[in-house]
């Protein structure tokens, strides 16, 4: 490791400034994924400047409804929080399901989205990976294949996001408020996470020193309440996923009033199923239905031998997800289906 | 960089100069000679290194000292004087919850142990307040550290591995401390001689 310099900014702004200021400066949260980067080499900042200790660590409801996480607020914490566990259960589910007891209660709300790709050659220093050294190559293509990204890669990088939180967010129409030299801008879920292109070395859409300080949650309805994520993985417990659905589902009787899908494992962001969506809103609801949506939004996969498996993986995820929501649904209402 | 920094560690204050890049779990063990917190995969896979960190379970490979200046911080070899303990007098005496990994034979090389230890107190106590967890049904539910099962409390220590294997001892240890042992013949859990003539 190289020498570093450790900071504690006194504010936010501080914060910001520090990065802004220096290419070789990086923001540190609970530091599971940059700390183990600082050991493994993909990393050499020069400033470490921890975020961890700001006083951005609450939940409030505004009042237009909006459920603001504060970037400090733990994993483990917003995974326990009364309001997300019975109006965003999605987003409990999907932290549930990520890492263990311990990293929980040390990782971030903004560091979580912002960790970085597990594909086992960017944590591979010996080997050319584009997305840590621009123009090395990639070793993926042609490698081991089994997590590669189905949808979204490119020619550079076929990497996956490995967050769990990130794909919930993605299916409720979050927005990052993120804090840069010039002030706040809301940055919706859509748009925070990029896809690889000729540029695999930048993940999201923030410019250097810009401080993620809070994530919202839209107001909670029938749709958030009726959330849910399902993650599908090598192990039972304490495993990254293979593939991973958030999804949400307002049944009126038969008909499907709103939908959401939103797929984990499958591209280098968090994938928002649109097209599923579109196909299934305003048609009655049936397990045939779903699946032909999921298959409609997969027809532009590209798969290998090694990772063909993901598109029966994905869309029998996303028939079982709203299958769980729709049951549920019909049971509140005494409908029968 | 050297930076100086203050640790609580079992009680004691130390006053330590770190390098800025040197991580928790190395200092305790490395400066402080605290080496009831263990190194096993040094990358936050395994869990031996958990400690309490102001009171609750945290991995000390993945976080940098200096990051932790001021913190209180309680290892295996300290829980002992934690509420529910023997107390700060007794310190050759052991909590509860290490008398019941005796008594369940949970554990066999002892490697993991400490960090098993810290992870339980920590993870019942996220229990007490309610946490719920991966394998929790209702999340609205309210959770009882008595009424997690076999594969709750499975679910909630996964991040502890355990080379040797002791997980049917660990998981009675924790939950004869949480109030809700199994009776020997209970369903969700098979009784001896049928665990045995599994092995
Ligand atoms: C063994 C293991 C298993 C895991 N399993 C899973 C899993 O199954 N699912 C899953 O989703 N995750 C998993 N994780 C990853 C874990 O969730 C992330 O490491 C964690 O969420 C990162 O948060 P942090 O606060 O520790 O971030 P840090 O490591 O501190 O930072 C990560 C990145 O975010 C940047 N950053 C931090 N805070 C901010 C901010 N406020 N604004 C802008 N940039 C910021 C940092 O500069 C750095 O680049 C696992 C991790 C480990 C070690
Ligand atoms: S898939 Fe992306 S991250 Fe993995 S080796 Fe290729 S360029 Fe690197
Ligand atoms: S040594 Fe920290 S988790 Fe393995
Ligand atoms: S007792 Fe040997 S590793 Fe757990």
């Amino acid at each position: 490791m190289k020498e570093l310099t450790y900071v504690r900014p006194t504010d936010a702004r501080d914060a910001v400034a520090r990065v802004s200021d220096d290419p070789h400066a990086r923001f540190l949260g609970g530091g599971t994924n940059l700390v183990d980067h600082l050991k493994l080499g993909l990393l050499t900042p020069d400033v470490l400047v921890d975020v961890s200790r700001l006083p951005l660590d609450e939940v409030t409801r505004l009042d237009d409804g909006t459920l603001r996480i504060g970037t400090n607020v733990r994993n483990s914490d917003l995974a326990a929080h009364p309001v997300v566990r019975s109006s965003y259960p999605a987003v409990t589910r999907a932290l549930l399901a990520g890492a263990s007891g311990q990293i929980r209660n040390q990782a971030t709300t903004g560091g979580n989205l912002l960790q970085r790709t597990r594909c086992v050659y960017f944590q591979d220093v010996t080997t050319p990976c584009n997305k840590r050294e621009p123009g090395s190559g990639c070793s993926a293509i042609g490698g081991y294949g089994r997590y590669d990204a189905v949808l979204g890669a490119s020619e550079a990088c076929v990497a996956t996001h490995p967050s769990d939180l990130a794909v919930a967010l993605a299916a409720l129409d979050a927005v990052v408020v993120v804090l840069g030299r010039d002030g706040e801008r809301r940055v919706p879920m859509s748009d925070f996470h990029r896809l690889p292109g000729h540029h695999p070395e930048t993940d999201t859409t923030l410019a250097h020193g810009e401080l993620v300080t809070s994530v919202e949650l839209p107001p909670e309805s029938a749709l958030t309440r009726a959330s849910d994520y399902r993650k599908v993985r090598d192990r039972a417990s304490y495993a990254f996923a293979l593939v991973s659905v958030a999804a949400a589902l307002e049944l009126d009787g038969d008909v499907v009033r709103d939908v959401r899908i939103a797929w984990g494992g499958v591209a280098h962001r968090p994938w928002r199923a649109a097209a599923a969506e579109e196909a299934l809103r305003g048609e009655t609801y049936s397990e045939e239905a779903v699946r032909a949506a999921a298959e409609l939004e997969l027809a532009a996969a590209v798969t290998g031998p090694d990772n063909a498996y993901k598109i029966p993986m994905v869309r029998n995820a996303t028939a079982y997800a709203l299958r769980g929501l729709a049951d549920r649904s019909s049971e509140r209402t005494g409908a029968t289906r | 960089m050297d930076t100086s920094i203050t640790l609580t560690v079992d009680g004691r204050r130390h006053d330590v100069v770190v390098d800025t890049r040197t991580t928790l779990l190395d200092a305790l063990r490395e400066r402080l000679a605290v080496t009831s917190a263990k190194k096993g995969c040094d990358h936050g896979q395994c869990g031996s290194c958990t400690v309490l960190l102001e009171g609750r379970r945290h991995l000390t490979c993945l976080t940098l000292a200096v990051a932790h200046d001021g913190d209180e911080i309680v290892t295996a070899a300290g829980v002992s004087a934690l509420e529910g303990g023997a107390g700060d007098d007794a310190p050759t005496s052991l909590h509860p919850l290490q008398e019941a990994f005796l008594a369940h034979d949970g554990l066999q090389c002892g490697y993991c142990t400490p960090g098993q230890v810290c992870s339980a107190i920590g993870m019942l106590d996220e229990a007490k307040q309610g946490h719920p967890s991966h394998v929790t049904d209702d999340l609205e539910e309210s959770v009882d550290p008595a009424d997690l099962d076999d594969d709750e409390v499975r679910e909630r220590m996964s991040g502890n591995l355990c080379r040797c294997g002791a997980y049917g001892g660990i998981v009675d240890a924790i939950r004869e401390v949480a109030g809700g042992a199994p009776r020997e013949g209970q369903p969700d859990r098979p009784a001896q001689p049928e665990r045995e003539a599994a092995r």
